[in-house]
């Protein structure tokens, strides 16, 4: 009936509607849904969709949300391009905060301009040591990185929560597992007054652009993207492989770590048990929802944060179960990964005599 | 410490028993990553098929049927991914954990009225003689069905990957899926089937869970299960004989720590100057898991050459 | 409780309190960390949510949000219900008390009430529920029921809410059994109904014969059921996963609390307190006992229940030593709530660890 025709070049028109028509697919599959659970569809998509972006509070609190997905989506895409498979980011998230947490306690009480740098220079310490062991284990022993980095998540969980629960836990806190809240100077400063957006917020930001510059004009980028397509062609033109796999692991694993320490310096205060919240592997969806490319990166952060947001006020104000929220987040991740298709190929009738 | 406590073969017989999800939803896999084809919705069809399974054996009383209709619920949500990244072309490794998202939230929904009800017996079938044979017959004869098909299917998919020429054209498809499609063979149909089986594999994991290990329907029940069972397809190196090795050797462990904690391992390590809490010993099956996988893997001339060369890439057919 | 929630419901229709009833419903929220469908910690609030709208009608209207990570998200989700208009905001566990100390602050105006946390202000207060006095009472059943001595115990994470549970029962068996032993193993999780499971298994094949668990799924009971021991249940009945091996559980009732604390609201008189509710509020109820209790051991258990009601008994009461020897209560001196609330340490007689 139909054959697909990669495009050699998409019209700009084409990459604009095409996740217009995704969300629209998605209100329709989404409102089919919230009538039959006996919801209103059209207030339910307008909670959800429209209200948090007309809301400003809303709206600062999706750019929070959205940082750490960002941040941890951009380290991510350059080993994807690389075909490297980090799915342990949620590990070394875990591993930043507690490095960093660890040494805003260590210096608790003592004031500074240093302090903050200095913790977000151990979270990513944290973090990219953390994604070092896949990484040497997979050019020194050929240990499959997305096994090792998966189970390091789970690790690292229990090694947050022995922390918390031992050594860190906060000595006034009748030994509940959660350290003390870090003091001011430990915390990441608020860039706009009365809202909870924080620096952090600000460096993914600059993470984004710098992230565009290195990948499109810089020979590292060249490097990456070759050694993804195409690894014989990258040996002959010199590029390590080893190298680069841990260049790239470490990359991703220091950006993951950033991210945790600064959850931890920014709205959370401390470390407890329950930091770990699934923003790693969520950030897997953002990477490939954002084609890899950090603009589009931050665009699908945007997006899932805002569906976070809007889900949570349906949930309270409209009666909708989590449940229903976490379908209709699964049908707005299907249908714009679907229509990717049309970005890339075009869709003409079959020719008789073709196949 | 008394590790006189710790019974071997209870100790054996009750990872065969925690090994069996993880080996159903792990073989499944393993055949679908065979065929070229990366699945990361393991957990997300595993719950699915629990909570099916669940509601389909509370309602009719029949366990079989659960089974039946559980690996039918992971087939069906197999299919819309297959349908999502065989035919619209979609990104395998998102479209996979989109696919979780989207199965635990529809298996919250559907199991919302089966929330703390109880399920029909699955009976273990007892036989006579050989079960009462001392240590050989617990050891071997003491589990119910569900377990020995577990270790049959093993088998039957090394069988079919090995010996058969289908099996052949799917390892063909998933090594090199343009040189399989100009050889005739239907690459998409192939892999749709392959993504089918493993869905209804990872039901079947999941109806076991909430059929016979718990056995109740909870929101979230699954618990991970379905990330160690793709684990468990690297570990094996793609191996289906090694997938049980791998289901066991994580069963084993899990189940060796719970051991050595009911025993005072813990109070024996802090006496002799080591004290250690609970998390560290919880954290073994993970990290030996990794350590066993770095020992095999240290072969450089042989791992990582099993590896689907086309796992993960999109195959489209043009001209 | 109940009942007066419902008496009063009727003053207020009768038309005495019509100062309140002019006014809009009552807007009450809650926040769950798990989902409503845990049959667990997450379910048990949300049926005290239940119970509120049963008891005021159409004075109140509540709401909730499930499945809420403790941390960022808390906090934004908290504001954005106070900033939609609502009176009173439960927030159901531990993990939320910083973001709702942040929250309380900059909403003077909205009443907060945190569980199981210790931090209050005027517009904050806390909760908890004293289970540990239940855990006395079936320590008491167990160590009279057992024959093997040993009692298998699934703790989940070496908190103090856990390890005050775990005394209080190993102090109620030893009263009535002096050889008895606990078997402690960690599961770190609150629910993870496989591995809760194996861990059940586990004590079993350890040789214990009786079960108590402190964590939420039912696992544990129906493997208790499938290998013909008793155990105790945890959070909610779970009678119908153990007909046979149930020999009462631990409920979690927040149904009398919430009742009392919403009419507070109407009537003007809530407060911030600090309630730490026992066997006499009714925060801590027991399933149905079985008929397989022997009647004097039942007897006894039921007395011990009355007089902790009564507050004629303290589950810590002295002599009792900590687990290394050291001497913790003199004779006839009661524990402090301060030290209950943040305890760390076995008392004497239990094996095993806490880190410190």
């Amino acid at each position: 009936m139909f054959r697909l025709e990669p495009r050699a070049v998409t019209p700009v028109w084409i990459t604009a509607v095409t996740p217009l028509l995704a969300v629209l697919a998605t209100m329709i599959a989404g409102g089919i849904l919230f009538a039959l659970l006996g919801k209103d569809p059209f207030e339910t998509i307008r909670v959800i969709f429209v209200a948090p972006l007309g809301d400003p509070y809303s709206r600062t609190e999706m750019l929070i949300k959205a940082a750490p997905l960002v941040l941890i989506a951009l380290g991510l895409s350059f080993g994807f391009r690389a075909g490297i498979w980090n799915i342990g980011a949620e590990g070394q998230y875990v591993m930043g905060a507690l490095a960093g947490g660890a040494v805003g306690l260590a210096f608790w009480n003592v004031e500074g301009a240093w302090l903050l740098p200095l913790m977000a220079l151990a979270g990513m310490a944290g973090g990219c040591l953390w994604a070092l062991i896949p990484a040497f284990l997979k050019v020194r022993f050929n240990a499959n990185e997305i096994l090792v980095s998966l189970m390091l998540v789970y690790v690292a969980t229990l090694f947050l929560s022995a922390m918390v629960s031992g050594p860190l836990r906060d000595p006034a806190g009748f030994n509940f597992p959660q350290s003390r809240l870090l003091h001011e100077s430990a915390r990441l400063p608020i860039v706009l007054e009365g809202t909870r957006v924080h620096v952090g917020v600000l460096v993914a930001l600059i993470a984004v652009v710098v992230a565009q510059i290195v990948l499109t004009r810089h020979l590292f980028g060249f490097n990456v993207r070759l050694l993804g397509q195409a690894p014989r062609a990258a040996a002959f033109a010199g590029v390590n492989a080893k190298r680069l796999t841990v260049v790239l692991l470490g990359l991703s694993g220091a950006l993951a770590g950033l991210a945790g320490i600064f959850e931890v310096t920014g709205p959370i205060g401390q470390l407890q048990p329950s930091l770990p919240v699934g923003y790693g592997f969520t950030a897997i969806i953002v990477a490939f929802l954002g084609r890899l490319n950090p603009v589009g990166i931050l665009l699908a952060g945007m997006v899932m944060a805002l569906t976070y947001i809007g889900g949570e006020t349906a949930q309270f104000s409209l009666g909708i179960p989590a449940a229903a929220i976490s379908v209709f987040q699964g049908l707005l991740l299907f249908f714009l990964l679907a229509v990717d298709l049309l970005t890339r190929y075009r869709v003409v009738p079959a020719k008789r005599s073709g196949v | 410490m008394d590790l006189s406590v710790i019974d071997p073969i209870s100790l054996f017989v009750g990872l065969v028993a925690a090994a069996t999800p993880l080996l159903y939803a792990a073989i499944g896999e393993l055949v679908v990553e065979k065929s070229g084809v990366l699945n990361l919705g393991v957990e997300g069809m595993m719950i699915v098929g629990a909570v099916c399974g669940f509601a389909t054996a509370v309602t009719t009383g029949s366990p079989l049927l659960g089974f039946v209709v559980g690996a039918m619920g992971g087939a069906v949500l197999a299919l819309v991914f297959g349908g999502m990244t065989q035919y619209l072309l979609s990104n395998q490794v998102a479209t996979g954990l989109a696919l979780t998202l989207f199965g635990l939230g529809v298996a919250a929904l559907v199991g919302q009225p089966f929330t703390g009800v109880k399920s029909p017996r699955v009976a273990v079938v007892h036989l006579p003689v050989l079960s009462d044979i001392p240590v050989i017959g617990r050891l071997v004869f003491s589990y119910d069905l569900v377990i020995y098909l577990g270790i049959a299917l093993v088998a039957a998919v090394w069988f079919f990957l090995n010996r058969t020429r289908p099996g052949l054209v799917l390892r063909a498809v998933g090594e090199n899926h343009d040189a399989a499609h100009s050889l005739g063979y239907p690459v998409i149909r192939i892999r749709m089937m392959a993504i089918a089986f493993g869905g209804a594999c990872a039901g079947l994991g999941g109806a076991y869970l909430s059929l016979v290990r718990v056995p109740q329907w909870t929101e979230g029940m699954t618990a991970g299960a379905g990330w160690i069972a793709l684990a468990i397809v690297v570990f094996a190196a793609w191996k289906p004989w090694r997938v049980l090795l791998g289901a066991w050797l994580f069963g084993g462990v899990t189940i060796l720590q719970l051991n050595l904690q009911a025993s005072g391992f813990l109070s024996w390590l802090q006496s002799v100057g080591i004290p250690l809490q609970a998390q560290y010993l919880s954290m073994t099956p993970y990290l030996v898991t990794i350590i066993v996988l770095v020992v095999i893997s240290a072969d450089r001339t042989r791992a990582s050459v099993n590896a689907p060369a086309s796992l993960g890439k999109s195959f489209t057919q043009t001209g | 409780m109940k009942l007066q929630g419902i008496m009063a419901a009727a003053v207020l229709a009768a038309g005495l309190g019509a100062a309140a009833q002019a006014q809009d419903p009552v807007k009450v929220g809650f926040i769950y960390v798990g989902p409503v469908g845990d049959f667990g910690w997450s379910y048990q609030h949300d049926q005290g949510r239940l119970a509120v709208e049963e008891a005021f009608g159409d004075q109140v209207e509540t709401t909730f949000v499930e499945s809420v990570p403790e941390g960022a998200d808390a906090e934004r989700v908290l504001r954005q219900m106070a900033q939609s208009g609502y009176d009173l905001i439960f927030t159901t566990s531990f993990g939320y008390m910083n973001q709702t100390v942040n929250v309380a602050k900059q909403f003077p105006d909205v009443k907060f009430e945190h569980a199981t946390g210790y931090l209050r202000a005027d517009n904050l207060a806390t909760y908890s529920s004293r289970f540990y006095e239940g855990r006395y009472v079936i320590g008491k059943i167990a160590g009279a029921m057992t024959e093997s001595n040993v009692i298998g115990y699934i703790g989940s994470y070496p908190i103090p809410e856990v390890i005050r549970g775990i005394n209080a029962a190993y102090l109620g068996a030893k009263s009535v059994n002096p050889d008895v032993q606990f078997r402690v193993v960690w599961s770190n999780t609150w629910f993870n109904p496989a591995l809760e499971g194996d861990a059940a298994k586990t004590l079993i094949e350890q040789g214990a014969d009786i079960l108590m668990q402190h964590t939420d799924s039912t696992a544990p009971m129906t493997i208790a059921e499938e290998l013909g021991i008793h155990a105790f249940g945890q959070a909610s009945d779970m009678g119908g996963f153990g007909p046979n091996a149930q020999l009462t559980g631990i409920m979690d009732d927040w149904d009398p609390y919430y009742i009392e604390r919403v009419q507070a609201v109407i009537d003007g008189t809530w407060e911030s307190t600090d309630t730490w509710g026992g066997i006499d509020t009714g925060m801590v109820e027991f399933a149905p006992f079985s008929d397989k209790i022997p009647p004097e051991v039942l007897a006894d258990a039921v007395a011990a229940k009355d007089a902790i009601a009564a507050g004629e008994l303290h589950p810590f009461t002295g002599p009792i030593n900590r687990q290394d020897g050291s001497p913790w209560l003199a004779e006839g001196e009661v524990a402090d709530d301060g030290t209950l609330l943040g305890m760390n340490f076995y008392v004497e007689g239990i094996e095993g660890v806490i880190p410190q």
